[in-house]
């Protein structure tokens, strides 16, 4: 009852047939070559970007941002996500509020935040953070309140306090949950950072390679730098996954 | 007759009243139990006495208020008034565990087996030595074999009902409640888990209140089977079950059980057919 040895292959056949398209395209014309550059050249231009070249260094100023947005808005979230779920009569009056922010595009908070903490980094992690933030904390708040019900009472029976109940019962019960805000608000903030990096007078990152190749017309960077966003945000959400399997084995169970 | 604290010695049958020796003082004491749910009325003047170290067995119609009233007892669900004694001791006066239906919901996911059934001993800010050395002596002594460092995802639902079991006995409890433990379990698992309570129930005596849907298991594990009617729920009978233990599978042939099991059937018809 082994599964099919082939079957571990067939992630690769999209992969595989994308390129095949891709090269075919390219080499028969479809496309006119200025604007789709071939696989090969795209690659080469990745490789050589990202070892040692500018690439590699926007690549990491975007890690930078993006992970200290993702820090900040765990830091505040998940307290605060805590502290309301185990209130229901509090997250209910607060749910409108959460709900609306969660709901403005973060991007639109843009030109507020500049005028609060003008052109630097910090305003590109700060709305990054802010969106986060939202995300985080409703997945959070949800978790803790849809802790079951048999576990908070099985706790209650054997006489844990009220206090005792919310750390050994609602704060794992919220694990899972948690994850899924994390991995949601990791996803969100790269999208803030990288369309921030574009527009606002930034000098380096992942979203201002995209953009200056663009002016450039230099399409091979271009694509090697949208390749090199991709592969982050793949691999953040990769690295979250690999996290919650170790830290809440029993996820999904 | 004996003065065992069972009724082993009794004559099988069923009656009405339950014969109890004199020197015998109730464990529990049930007076003036009343409970609603919006308009209908679950118990009205409820009056009961749980005999001491007795495996009780609390059947009857659907939605005759079984759960409720272990419920009631155990302080998982408010009384609208009335009197439940220990011992003329109150709940919070007393160590009790609690067995629930749905093992998958009451154990704890992120602790190995060990820690779920130790973890009553840490709310009782009992050291990890301790913990751990009456752990093993409760396991050791009701001779389970459990791989105690497993999660409960990684055990079957008869081994993860074992470990609730476990969790509500390792406080030395003085009284053990299970809301219908071994109904979400398949027939093979229920007759072996069957096995196993008989098993801690010799070793240890603790007074015992089981909810039971199943009426074969009921009287297997019973000492006394309480039947009640529908609600506001009477007691329909208090009937001793006169079969020696250790009970086997040969038990469910044997003919003061089948007689018992009959004349329960008979009480529990007579109580759903009435108008």
């Amino acid at each position: 009852m082994t599964p099919n040895k082939g079957e571990a292959f067939l992630p690769i056949v999209g992969v595989a047939g994308l390129l095949a398209i891709w090269s075919l395209a390219t080499a028969l014309q479809w496309v006119d070559p200025v604007l789709l550059p071939s696989p090969a050249a795209t690659f080469d231009s990745l490789w050589r970007g990202m070892d040692g070249g500018p690439l590699g260094f926007d690549f990491v100023k975007t890690v930078y941002r993006t992970a200290a947005a993702t820090l900040i808005a765990a830091v505040i979230a998940i307290p605060l996500g805590i502290v309301l779920g185990s209130s229901e009569k509090l997250y209910r009056s607060l749910e409108f509020v959460i709900d609306f922010f969660r709901s403005t595009p973060a991007s639109a908070m843009f030109p507020l935040f500049l005028i609060l903490f003008g052109v630097g980094d910090e305003t590109k992690i700060s709305v990054a953070a802010f969106g986060a933030i939202l995300v985080i904390l409703f997945n959070v708040a949800y978790g803790v309140m849809n802790a079951r019900k048999t576990r908070l009472l099985a706790a209650k029976v054997m006489g844990a306090s009220r206090l005792r109940v919310l750390f050994d019962v609602m704060l794992l019960e919220s694990l899972p949950q948690t994850f899924v805000g994390l991995r949601n608000g990791v996803s969100l903030a790269l999208v803030i950072i990288v369309v921030a990096e574009m527009f606002i007078g930034s000098q380096d990152g992942l979203g201002h390679s995209v953009f200056e190749a663009q002016q450039l017309f230099d399409m091979r960077r271009m694509y090697a730098a949208i390749f090199a966003a991709g592969a982050l945000g793949y691999g953040l959400n990769l690295l979250f996954l690999l996290v919650e399997r170790r830290f809440v084995h029993w996820s999904g169970k | 007759m004996s003065a065992s604290p069972h009724a082993l010695a009794q004559p099988a049958g069923v009656t009405a009243s339950p014969v109890r020796e004199a020197s015998q003082r109730p464990h529990v004491t049930i007076r003036g139990l009343n409970k609603r749910f919006d308009n209908t009325i679950v118990y009205d003047d409820f009056n009961l006495d749980i005999p001491r170290g007795e495996l009780i067995s609390v059947f009857g119609p659907n939605g005759c208020g079984k759960s409720t009233l272990i419920n009631m007892i155990a302080g998982l669900v408010a009384a609208d008034s009335g009197q439940i004694l220990f011992d003329g001791r109150r709940l919070d006066e007393i160590k009790f565990g609690y067995v629930f239906q749905n093992y998958r919901e009451a154990l704890f996911p992120w602790m190995r087996a060990f820690d779920n059934i130790a973890y009553p001993l840490k709310l009782m800010r009992v050291p990890a030595a301790g913990r751990r050395a009456r752990t093993e002596k409760l396991v050791a002594h009701l001779s389970i074999k459990l791989d105690l460092g497993l999660y409960p995802y990684q055990m079957s639902g008869g081994q993860q009902q074992l470990v609730s079991i476990l969790r509500a006995l390792v406080v030395e409890p003085e009284i053990l409640f299970l809301d219908e433990p071994f109904s979400a379990l398949d027939y093979e698992m229920t007759l072996f888990m069957r096995e196993q309570l008989q098993r801690i129930y010799l070793e240890t005596r603790t007074t015992t209140i089981l909810v039971s849907h199943d009426l074969e298991e009921a009287v297997f594990l019973a000492d006394r089977i309480l039947l009640l009617s529908r609600h506001p729920a009477r007691i329909a009978a208090f009937t001793p079950v006169a079969v020696a233990r250790p009970r086997t599978d040969a038990t469910l042939s044997n003919a003061d059980f089948v007689r018992t099991k009959a004349a329960c059937l008979d009480v529990f018809q007579r109580e759903v057919r009435r108008p």
